[in-house]
């Protein structure tokens, strides 16, 4: 292909004198930098910059673009946690003037429409949660756990009670574990039953009044509801524990059930996996916490109040403080505030029913094929056990890559940690029955190349810019820099 | 599970660690068939010379290109000796899994009564 020359950088590609437009006519007189900057802050050597005509830096960027899988492109079997649709609409409204011209210092009588959209926010989440207050500070959702836990923290400091562990299911996301040994915790591990949910009996055993919080993904990690999660709450407060929820599968649930009701004090929302906001990409991101009123005193501040319309910013005394600078990701939330009131209370309400019927329809077109660990029913998506795949000599991750030769994204594999050679697989409410078929298509064409001709799964990715990376020089010798001259 | 190498003199943890005991000296790795499920490890976080360890606690850290793993103490015990060699190549580790030991623990209580001999081992697998 002539213009297919991305190898190559543009520094690489640079030709002195090319530019991307013509001389520019002045219509005022020029000045020299010389009379504006002073000598000592100006640079001594020009930068270096890449010197290329306007088509080339597009063709560059558009070719390097087809390289990648995203989705405006193909299919991701893992929606929620990698990429999934967001309305495009979402990104021309938070590109208004009127909310990216904002500074975040200005007098809040100046900002009282942004104000507003956040307190309406905080309301909606609560609504459709269950929770009393909500706190839209925190950048992301591990940073909400993070938050939450402080909160949780200050509540039973502000009781008299230093309780110092935290109870996890082995089965949760690793950020758990993490946000809670931040926040000062130990943590502690529960076992799952073999259905996949949790050991009710061992997570009684290892409550007591030292246990601050019990942390728990409601449905799971593997796809299951917790359906013993209001004999788990009960058994929490009965000592004193605070009951977490990870909100990371929160799309199962919305228009069927809410956190707030099932028994949980204080949960973390991921506007990009729940309510459209963008994916990846490390940011801007925002992971909201929601909380019962027994906590509400101990939410970051600022907070913002609604006097009879009038918003003003409030910092109770109480407050575990600010978490994030200003108000939080604030253009995020306007995008997540946009989808709320273009779904409505009616479209909401399909949400969690989609992407359970999409779950579930993909799997039965598939477990033939490969079949999960624990017995369902399933909710939003499902652990696939690959661990057959070994008997033919290959993994999961090889698996994986062939898939991606297909043209669609390779599912999360090897989690959650409680399944073998694990696959999981997320199709979202967002894809229709077309893209599922053509996967489900895809999945089982992939399944018979690994019984028929392994050595091709095993060498996968065959039709990609990029054959197998030698992953274990990648995690020991990662060389992310090229060489200038 | 066929394929994996379990020799007959020393002992096994459920969690897949290998214990050679020398008096009160015991000397822990990670089974060959440990390896073969952790895949290319990259990287192992191991304890300090001195360092107090409690049964059944995190003895060290086993970094594989697919996933993090600990390693458990199969006593309670101070950790008298590690295998300075494995920061540079933790990969020895795959290649031979006996060869490559983590650290020496002086035990100051009983082993692990979950602990079971190659027989034992051979039949969790």
């Amino acid at each position: 292909m002539l213009h297919d020359d991305t190898g190559r950088t543009l520094f690489e590609k640079s030709r002195p004198g090319q530019r991307g437009t013509g001389e520019i006519e002045w219509d005022v007189p020029r000045v020299g930098l010389d009379t504006l900057v002073p000598a000592k802050f100006r640079r001594k050597k020009a930068p270096r910059l890449p010197e290329l005509s306007e088509g080339e830096v597009v063709r560059h960027f558009v070719n390097l673009s087809t390289k990648n899988h995203h989705i405006d492109k193909g299919f991701y079997p893992l929606g929620s946690c990698t990429m999934k649709y967001n309305p495009k609409v979402n990104e021309s409204l938070a590109r208004l003037a009127g909310f990216t011209t904002l500074h975040p210092l200005q007098p809040a009588e100046t900002i009282q429409g942004a104000l507003e959209l956040m307190w309406r926010l905080e309301r909606m989440l609560g609504e459709i949660s269950g929770m009393d207050s909500v706190s839209l500070q925190p950048a992301a959702g591990a940073h909400g756990e993070l938050t939450a836990l402080l909160v949780v923290r200050a509540y039973h400091l502000s009781r008299g009670e230093d309780r110092r562990k935290v109870l996890i299911p082995d089965s949760a996301h690793g950020t758990n574990p993490a946000s809670a040994a931040i926040a000062g915790f130990e943590c502690v591990t529960v076992k799952s039953a073999p259905d996949g949910r949790t050991d009710v009996e061992d997570l009684k055993s290892k409550l007591g009044p030292d246990v601050a919080a019990f942390m728990i993904t409601n449905p799971n990690t593997v796809g299951i509801f917790e359906t013993r999660v209001e004999e788990i709450c009960a058994a929490c407060h009965a000592v004193g524990t605070q009951v977490y929820m990870d909100g990371a599968n929160l799309n199962a649930l919305v228009g069927i059930t809410r956190p707030g009701d099932l028994g949980f004090d204080v949960m973390h929302f991921n506007l990009h996996k729940t309510f459209t906001t963008p994916h990846g990409g490390g940011g801007p991101g925002c992971g909201p916490i929601g909380v019962k009123s027994h906590l509400s005193a101990f939410l970051p501040s600022p907070r913002v109040e609604n006097h009879e319309g009038k918003f003003t910013l409030a910092k109770p005394a109480t407050s575990i403080g600010p978490v994030h600078g200003a108000f939080g990701n604030f253009l995020i939330m306007v995008r997540a505030y946009a989808y709320i009131l273009a779904m409505g209370p009616e479209g909401l309400a399909n949400v969690g029913h989609t992407a359970v019927l999409n779950a579930n329809y993909l799997y039965a077109k598939i477990k033939e094929g490969m079949s999960c660990k624990f017995d369902g029913p399933y909710m939003h998506e499902f652990v696939l056990d690959g661990s057959p795949l070994k008997a033919l000599g290959l993994h999961t991750s090889d698996f994986a890559k062939r898939l991606m030769d297909f043209g669609v994204y390779a599912p999360t594999i090897y989690f959650p940690l409680i399944v073998p050679e694990a696959m999981m697989i997320e199709p979202t409410e967002t894809e229709s029955r077309e893209t599922l078929d053509r996967f489900a298509e895809i999945f089982l064409e992939v399944l018979r190349e690994c019984k028929e001709s392994p050595e091709t799964v095993h060498s996968a990715p065959h039709n990609l810019p990029l054959k197998r990376v030698d992953d274990v020089k990648a995690a020991k010798d990662l060389i992310l820099t090229h060489p200038f001259e | 599970m066929s394929g994996s190498i379990v020799p007959e003199d020393l002992k096994y943890a459920p969690s897949h660690e290998w214990v050679r005991i020398d008096g009160d000296v015991i000397t822990v790795g990670i089974t060959d068939h440990a390896q073969h499920e952790l895949g290319d490890i990259v990287f192992v976080e191991l304890p300090e010379v001195g360092q107090k360890v409690e049964q059944g606690k995190g003895l060290a850290v086993i970094e594989a290109v697919k996933t993090v793993a600990d390693v458990y103490a199969p006593a309670d015990g101070e950790v008298v000796e590690v295998n300075a060699a494995l920061a540079d190549s933790a990969g020895s580790i795959n290649a031979d899994a006996y060869a490559s030991w983590i650290a020496k623990i002086k035990i100051s209580g009983p082993l692990s009564a979950e602990l079971v001999d190659a027989a034992g081992y051979k039949a969790l697998l």
